[in-house]
């Protein structure tokens, strides 16, 4: 018998999705979208330095269905990355890991991210 | 590493189907086979027992397949009350005993796969070895420098509380085998299951060698691969606390430093 030979039992392909381990990529995926929105933030600063023309083509593209999306899904990666960072604190200071508090937050966390993104947008379109 | 997807030699396909034994509440059984001695890939086969004729546990009907059906079913099993932790395994996606599992709690077919994410030795079983490892690594034992009492160690109720939760581990390996962090950096990361242990005994107010346990931790895979995902103590057949006793662990490594 060879050991090279043995296969490797299934993972991601049989385990369920649960609260526990959607939450946490979804933590690093948000950290990750977060990175890359960064990107779009400099680039708006640098085209507001550069002067009135390249400002305006910023503009445009971050008002286009194509930006609003992309800010759309970057302002819910904030809120959820925060929220959830948040959680985490609690958990390394100690705090809420009996499964029901987990879980109670978890959901809290998903709550938030919907009503902080909300608010922002509500605040955001009336001060348009 | 992280790889999403399976080896070659490890993707699974449908095998045979094994004739019904009819009766009023038939229910399936999809379990993962591998045989070592055939050169093939591992196969999902189907079994259908009839639950009025079966007891009620997910261990009662591998064993009534082995006894009954197909002799060739291969799994580990030992005292079929959840005191040993032998017959741990993958029940409908989340890791759990075959022996406390009832088969009613699982809605449709029931999926068995062996703990995931190791190598397969046969069928349900894996190959724990390098689990075993990492736990001798932790060395599981109590240990002192000053010279042994004339009767035991005393310890006060109070004590004795700290390792409430810790000590009813029976190492089945659930937790270890849930765990992402565990599936992509095993090597190096000690998982839950061994970590859980390893604060079993910095919690034990007899060890007088918490310091050396928290140095040999403090490294930035062995303890600190865990994410606080929780997976472990989700699927923990022992209703345990794995990722509480580590964030246990990180909170020492900082009290020490402060």
């Amino acid at each position: 018998m060879t050991l090279q030979n043995r296969p490797l039992s299934p993972h991601l392909q049989v385990y369920k999705p649960q609260l526990t381990s959607v939450l946490s990529i979804t933590h690093r995926a948000t950290g990750v979208a977060l990175a890359v929105g960064t990107l779009l933030l400099v680039y708006w600063l640098v085209a507001a330095a550069s002067g009135p023309d390249s400002f305006a083509t910023a503009q445009d593209f971050i008002g286009s269905p194509v930006g609003i999306f992309l800010l759309l899904g970057w302002s819910v990666a904030l809120f959820y990355h925060l929220a959830n960072g948040i959680r985490h604190l609690g958990w390394d200071a100690g705090y809420g890991f009996e499964l029901p508090a987990a879980y109670r937050s978890g959901y809290a966390v998903l709550i938030a991210t919907a009503a902080l993104t909300a608010i922002s947008w509500i605040i955001g379109i009336a001060v348009m | 590493m992280v790889e999403f997807a399976l080896p070659a030699n490890s993707k699974m396909s449908d095998g045979k189907s094994w004739p019904s034994s009819g009766g009023k509440r038939p229910k399936t059984f999809k379990i993962y086979r591998w045989n070592p001695d055939d050169g093939q890939n591992p196969k999902v086969d189907t079994y259908q027992l009839d639950l009025d004729d079966c007891g009620p546990m997910v261990l009662d009907a591998l064993i009534k397949i082995k006894n009954e059906v197909d002799a060739t079913l291969t799994f580990r099993r030992s005292c079929r009350e959840g005191v040993c932790g032998s017959c741990a395994m993958n029940i409908d996606g989340t890791n759990t005993l075959a022996c406390t599992k009832n088969i009613g709690d699982v809605e449709g077919d029931i999926k068995i796969y062996p703990l995931p994410h190791m190598p397969v030795i046969k069928d349900l079983v894996p190959d724990l070895s390098q689990a075993y490892a990492q736990y001798a690594s932790i060395e599981p034992w109590l240990k002192t420098t000053t010279p042994a009492p004339e009767r035991e160690r005393p310890q006060s109720p109070e004590e004795r509380e700290k390792v409430d939760g810790l000590w009813e581990c029976i190492l089945c390996f659930s937790c270890t085998t849930s765990c992402p962090s565990y599936w992509w950096n095993g090597d190096r990361y000690l998982g839950p299951a061994v970590l859980l242990q390893a604060y079993r005994w910095i919690a034990d107010s007899r060890d007088e060698f918490t310091g050396e346990r928290l140095d040999q931790l403090e490294d930035p895979f062995r303890l600190y691969r865990c994410h606080t995902i929780m997976n472990c103590t989700k699927t923990c057949p022992k209703s345990l606390n794995p990722a509480k006793a580590i964030a246990e662990i990180k909170k020492l490594m900082v009290e020490r430093k402060v």
